[in-house]
């Protein structure tokens, strides 16, 4: 955006308020690192003179365990929600959200991956799941998980987000509260599985079939109609989850990935294809889950999410320490198109000029995509946005234009920009800019 | 046999289809036997008591029939403790009331009567998912009585009517004109 000859690129600026060009993460060396500052999450202890640690003489350690734990200095490291039980009416519903803060690269942990429930984790033994395809085919047909391994498989990394995440946007205050509470309903693995066209082909679907019905073995028997087309294109019946069995708080044994799908439609451990010609409008594709306009219309089956990004690192969760050159990183993603991300930029002045980050990941179709940039902040007031563009061309919405388009019940699919203001003190919090 | 017959392919989606069970139909063609089928077939007697989604058109709504009184006894035994005297209270989500407020404009609550577009969602939802500390105990009958009750409370039909797999199609909900269908292509 700036000049592009300037040989002292790690110190060219390319928006306002500090943002430097992108140059700079690479061009800057050791020497930007030295100068970098570090967010304040706890209070670092007091830098310790080299010296002979215990750990360096006694080759016991810790040991090993039959399955292996983060250290004990990441106890922090968990997800927001897991203590948001007491009160609820309905125990066994609710979320535990993705801590995006304390994570980078843009593989989720099993163990952090988001969870949405509608009724609870079901205890499924998975000898006795079985999976039911009927309906509009020639050969109703039932799968056993042993039977599932015996298919081909396939992997692929895939974000998977909330139909709600980022919801308290829609609220007329911003709410007090930090990246992991507010967007952390975003996670992405890599889903290993049989295509779902592979075994519709083996129960024959008639040609009157134009959807299927999914349906979950949990109590709640969360069902929603998908089109015929998306289960043709990508749909996985997935088996595995970063290599192990899908946890049971995310669908164990096998759940329906929709890739760059609402979260809700990805059901969780499926029990059931029916090929029908006519959506069910079942209940959480009608009264939850679609998408309210302005006109008092409400949208059903607006299942794909366009793109998005979040800047995780500052956040509310992170503060500043004091003037200087810090870095910010974030996620994008996209389900549009094939959903590949294109560029992410950044904004350090509520939105008025914005320089382009670095992707610093592998950019995957409907996956997330790691972005960074380095920033000097002077200490004043500032506003730190990003937006996404996919390769159909889209860019990311602001709020503005989302309420507009959404309406006064405007609900879920929220992927409108995110701001977070940093006051003087160096201090973040969630914003509407 | 293929996977997704077709007369013609009119509109895009119909051509993804298409384009689809070609792609299956070339990738098998030579190998058909040599696919792996480890599908077992399933009976309709299987299938039955698994087979709970009942369709807009009725399509799936099984044998069996409740009043609205009946419906309000069973609801007086396995929904009030949640929610409350008539839909209206109790810890859960409200299922009644605030008619008038109809569609995603003034709907700020969702009642059955406010936001639901379908009736036969209603006999589903309940069914399947309710009540919630022990779902998929209500029988048919009662099912279609508590139905009847929760289209009652919200003003939808008479104290008088019968629901049963022919009249549950039938009920217009106040909502259903207010949804539209969107397939992202």
């Amino acid at each position: 955006m700036q000049n592009g000859n300037d040989a002292h690129a790690a110190l060219e600026l390319a928006a306002g308020n500090g943002l430097l060009h992108r140059r700079a993460l690479l061009a800057g060396g050791a020497g930007i690192a030295a100068a970098l500052t570090g967010y304040v999450l706890r209070e670092p202890a007091q830098a310790a003179p080299l010296g002979v640690e215990p750990w360096m003489r006694e080759p016991t350690g810790i040991g090993l365990e039959p399955y292996g734990a983060p250290s004990r200095y990441e106890s922090a490291v968990v997800r927001g929600g897991h203590n948001e039980t007491a009160g609820n009416p309905s125990p066994g519903t609710g979320s535990v959200r993705t801590p995006l803060h304390l994570l980078n690269g843009t593989i989720t942990p099993n163990g952090l991956h988001h969870v949405r429930l509608h009724s609870g984790v079901p205890d499924i033994d998975p000898d006795r799941h079985r999976l039911l395809i009927h309906g509009l085919v020639e050969r109703p047909l039932v799968y056993t998980l042993d039977a599932l391994g015996k298919y081909p498989m396939e992997s692929h990394l895939y974000f998977l987000e909330c139909t709600g995440n980022s919801i308290e946007l829609y609220a007329k205050e911003p709410l007090k509260a930090g990246v992991e509470r507010l967007h952390g309903q975003i996670s992405c693995a890599e889903w290993t599985g049989v295509r779902v066209a592979t075994l519709l082909e083996e129960a024959g679907v008639k040609a009157e079939a134009r959807w299927i019905l999914a349906e979950g073995a949990d109590a709640a028997g969360l069902a929603r109609s998908i089109p015929l087309t998306k289960i043709a294109d990508d749909a996985l019946i997935a088996l595995y989850q970063n290599g192990e069995r899908l946890r049971p708080s995310n669908g164990y044994p096998m759940r329906l990935l929709l890739p760059g799908y609402q979260g809700t439609a990805n059901i969780k451990y499926l029990r059931r294809l029916k090929l029908i010609k006519t959506p069910a409008q079942t209940r959480d594709e009608t009264a939850r889950y679609a998408i309210p306009g302005p006109d008092g219309i409400t949208t059903e089956f607006y299942l794909q999410f366009d793109a998005k990004s979040v800047i995780t690192q500052p956040a509310p969760e992170l503060a500043l320490r004091g003037p200087g050159l810090y870095k910010i990183s974030g996620l994008a993603w996209s389900g549009r198109g094939r959903g590949i991300i294109k560029k992410v930029e950044i904004s350090a002045d509520a939105g008025r000029s914005w320089a382009e980050a670095m992707i610093t990941s592998p950019v995957m179709p409907k996956a997330l995509v790691r972005f960074e940039m380095l920033w000097r902040w002077g200490g004043q007031p500032v506003v730190l946005q990003s937006r996404a563009t996919d390769e159909t061309g889209y860019t990311q919405w602001t709020r503005d234009q989302m309420l507009a388009a959404r309406g006064p019940a405007g609900n879920y699919m929220t992927n409108c920009i995110i701001s977070w203001a940093v006051n003087e003190k160096g201090e973040l919090s969630n914003v509407y800019a | 046999m293929s996977m997704l017959e077709r007369p013609e392919g009119r509109t895009l989606a119909h051509r993804r289809l298409l384009v689809a069970a070609a792609l299956i139909a070339a990738c098998g063609t030579s190998l058909a036997q040599e696919r792996p089928r480890f599908g077992q077939p399933a009976t309709a007697e299987e299938i039955l008591p698994w087979d709970i989604t009942a369709e807009p058109d009725g399509d799936g709504l099984p044998a069996g029939s409740g009043t609205v009184r009946q419906g309000a006894a069973v609801y007086a035994a396995q929904c009030r403790s949640c929610h409350g005297e008539n839909g209206t209270g109790g810890p859960a989500a409200r299922l009644a009331g605030v008619q008038g407020t109809i569609g995603a404009k003034t709907a700020r609550v969702r009642t059955i009567g406010t936001f639901w577009p379908y009736a036969t969602t209603v006999f589903n939802y309940v069914f399947t998912a309710m009540p919630f500390q022990n779902t998929k105990s209500l029988t048919h009958d009662e099912t279609y009585a508590v139905t009847a009750y929760l289209l009652y409370l919200n003003g939808i039909i008479g104290q008088d009517e019968v629901m049963d797999a022919v009249t549950l199609p039938k009920v217009k909900m106040p909502n259903r004109d207010y949804f539209v269908m969107h397939v992202t292509e």
